[in-house]
């Protein structure tokens, strides 16, 4: 069986690792460790990784882990995954609702 | 488009025959195990593993909890104790057996992990003084603080230890080669397991591995239900890889399993339709017990399971008045008043109470030693949290100490699932084994989530370890196989095919069907009609569209393979489902026509496996078939008792 054997890019609606081209060395630790192998190393040696199967990423981090050269790797989720945060908030009337005015220790019924 | 030559050699039908004594097919946290006890009793060990081991698997990138240690220097609960609150917390259908090497065994596999490098103690002192460290042996607890069972670990470090401490046994590793079918033999008319079949992912080559004795390791089944063409990797909880192919092939082998009629309606992932795990506001797990408020800043009460209100932060770490212990970990959802811990105000009776939506945790207001743990140190050593979120959080200007973080679902989940979007989380069923972990196969053993009912990494290491154990000493006296070449060649035909497809159908477009045939003909309520009509789907998916899948490099062929055997596996699930003629509250399990709620003729494991003709049969186990798992552990573990320390 002397097929030629080829890899297209499967194009997906997400970037998870983008390479800075300047900080990568192209030493592939990032292909070798990525356990759902979603990387083709560079054609031209020395160059960042192909993400070759975007879509396949499992948002692990390992590449970054493993990555000798600092931001050299960025690992992004979707957009759609960026989480909230707001800077906190102190409410003067601490607990409005459940504060019992006899004292005594509110009893939660379970259901 | 970008098209590129395929990097790797091309060794598309050539084959290479390995042979050990003792072969181990998953290099995840059990496999890691299973072939380290082997090697350490002088045996010749292969580990096939398809990523690559040094950071593969579910605990490839970390993980923070290491449950049930009751036999670290700190517990005040026994191995006993444990393991029979969680048979009974799960209505006894549950694991007895690898629950009890859990607890019993499970310290002991932390203590080897330091030997190996890993880190289990704060050994920087970063904690000193806070109330969950042992200041003595600087081991560090979570959840019940006064029983100290459930340990914080760093588990980024874990699996390059573990990775090291292979290479220096010397276990052969088979990186990037996954497994694809068990090989047995009839002997004497008994039938037992003499190895593996399988491929290297990159290179294509066809593997034959030799064994005296085989130990299954692999993940539990996945992208059942949940599947995204477009995410693939955002589809389920464990690693894309991670689908079940142990289950798949372990089934087409005769193999028993139980418990497979259990789904539960997803509690994760699906691409997006939930958050990045541990990667919004909430009070589970690695966020426990985080302070919750709502919308107002108006903090979110946590009460202990008589329904009192906890007034300091510290009170959610321990038990309630009269309370010996309480659980809480990754299967445990819910529990019964016995074994129930500090928990916030369920979601209904915050919205009675006026409590206004987002909530949000809010680290801020905790001690700084309970704020420093979960940001920085169980978020970091989590799974898929220290790049993910810790980093990236970090560098979006997230601040513990100024930002709360908001909540989408209500817990932990992140989001709301519809019942016939299933998943097989919270101890789902797999393969059932005797007190060695032996299937009902000679020579084929069982760990870690293959297992029925499998929990935690504590557990994947303490049942991959004890499962190499017994395995080596099986392995004396017991001759290899011999290879059946007809076999082998169905093997090799059944891989490669999709190579030769022209204007084939991509693996994708399969998996979108399985998954939507599944949703469809094994949702939330099922009748026999509709599970029949699924299974007929299916069959015929398995024989007209299987052939028409095309796959341009070993890469893609994996990915075929995957799917090919996610179709076995739900065959296997719909024939499960209707072998079980009641409904079950505990196993999530509702047919429409048979509504009886666990009838006392069906209070019983369920077992199925294939005969040599591939007819399933049905087989049932008793609960409680363990007998007491202490002195049955006992029975059979003197040696192992004798060199503990």
């Amino acid at each position: 069986m002397e097929k030629e054997l080829y890899a297209s890019t499967i194009p997906c609606s997400a970037r998870p690792l983008v390479f800075d081209e300047a900080k990568c060395i192209g030493c592939n630790r990032c292909v070798n460790i990525c356990q759902v192998d979603i990387l083709l190393p560079n054609p031209e040696k020395g160059k960042p990784p192909v993400v070759i199967y975007p879509g396949e990423c499992y948002y692990c981090g390992c590449c970054v882990m493993v990555c000798p050269k600092d931001g050299a790797i960025r690992l992004r989720h979707p957009l759609m995954n960026q989480a909230k945060f707001v800077p906190v908030r102190h409410s003067v009337d601490r607990n409005p609702v459940s504060v019992d005015d006899s004292g005594k220790e509110r009893k939660w019924q379970n259901i | 488009m970008n098209s590129y030559k395929w990097p790797y050699k091309n060794e598309i039908g050539q084959e290479e025959t390995v042979t050990s004594e003792i072969l181990v097919l998953g290099g995840g946290l059990a496999g890691c195990y299973a072939a380290i006890a082997a090697a350490r009793r002088g045996k010749s060990v292969v580990l096939v593993e398809k990523g690559a081991t040094e950071r593969s698997g579910s605990a490839g990138s970390g993980f923070d909890h290491w449950e049930s240690a009751c036999t670290n220097p700190c517990s005040k609960v026994t191995p006993k104790e444990i393991a029979e609150a969680y048979v009974r917390e799960q209505d006894g259908y549950s694991n007895g057996i690898a629950h009890y090497i859990e607890c019993r065994e499970g310290y002991d596999r932390l203590l080897d992990m330091e030997q190996f490098g890993g880190k289990i103690r704060d050994t920087e002192d970063e904690f000193k003084g806070a109330e969950f460290r042992d200041d003595e042996t600087k081991l560090m607890f979570a959840y019940d603080y006064a029983n100290r069972f459930t340990l914080r670990v760093w588990g980024s470090t874990f699996k390059p230890s573990l990775y090291k401490e292979l290479l220096r046994l010397g276990v052969k590793i088979y990186d990037r080669t996954e497994a694809t079918a068990l090989m047995t033999e009839v002997k004497n008319g008994k039938k037992r397991g003499i190895g593996a079949l399988g491929m290297n992912v990159r290179t294509g080559k066809f593997l034959i591995f030799r064994a005296k004795e085989t130990i299954l390791t692999m993940s539990r089944p996945a992208r059942i239900w949940l599947f995204n063409p477009d995410l693939v990797g955002l589809c389920e909880f464990r690693p894309t890889q991670s689908i079940g192919s142990g289950h798949a092939m372990g089934y087409r082998a005769g193999i028993e399993f139980t418990m497979m009629e259990k789904s539960v309606k997803a509690e994760f992932s699906s691409s997006g339709r939930s958050f990045p795990p541990y990667g919004t506001g909430n009070n589970h797990n690695t966020w426990y017990a985080a302070t919750m408020v709502d919308a107002r800043g108006v903090e979110i009460p946590y009460v202990n399971r008589d329904g009192v209100e906890l007034k300091s932060v510290s009170e959610r770490y321990y038990p309630a008045p009269g309370q010996k212990f309480f659980l809480k970990g990754g299967v445990i959802d819910n529990p019964k008043y016995e074994y129930r811990g500090p928990e916030t105000l369920p979601f209904d009776e915050l919205m009675r109470r006026g409590y206004q939506l987002p909530f949000y945790a809010d680290l801020s207001r905790m001690p700084e030693m309970e704020r420093k743990v979960i940001w920085g140190m169980m978020v970091g050593e989590e799974g898929k949290t220290k790049i993910p979120i810790y980093q990236n959080y970090t560098e979006r200007g997230f601040d513990p100490e100024k930002h709360m973080l908001q909540s989408y679902g209500n817990g932990w989940q992140s989001a709301e699932f519809l019942a016939q979007e299933r998943q097989l989380f919270g101890a789902p069923g797999g393969i059932i084994t005797d007190w060695d972990l032996k299937t009902n196969i000679e020579g084929i053993y069982a760990a870690g989530d293959q297992l029925f009912a499998s929990d935690c990494c504590g557990y994947a290491c303490a049942t991959g370890y004890y499962a190499g154990r017994k395995a080596v000493r099986a392995s004396e006296g017991t001759d290899f196989g011999l290879i059946d070449r007809s076999f082998c060649e169905a093997e090799k035909e059944r891989l490669y095919h999709p190579l030769n497809v022209e204007n084939g159908m991509d693996w994708r477009e399969l998996n979108m069907a399985i998954s939507k045939a599944m949703q469809n003909y094994c949702g939330g309520v099922k009748c026999k009609d509709l599970l029949m009509e699924g299974l007929d789907l299916l069959k015929q998916y398995e024989t007209d569209v299987v052939p028409q899948i095309t796959a341009s490099n070993p890469h893609e062929l994996m990915r075929a393979h995957e799917v090919f055997d996610i179709l076995t596996v739900s065959r296997l699930i719909l024939e499960s489902c209707l072998l079980r003629e009641s409904s079950s509250a505990p196993l999530f399990f509702e047919r429409s026509d048979f509504p009886q709620m666990d009838p006392p003729e069906n209070d019983l494991f369920i077992t199925i496996r294939l005969d040599e003709n591939g007819k399933v049969v049905k087989g049932t186990v008793p609960k409680g078939y363990f007998g007491d798992l202490e002195t049955e552990y006992e029975k059979r573990n003197q040696d192992y008792i004798r060199g503990e320390k």
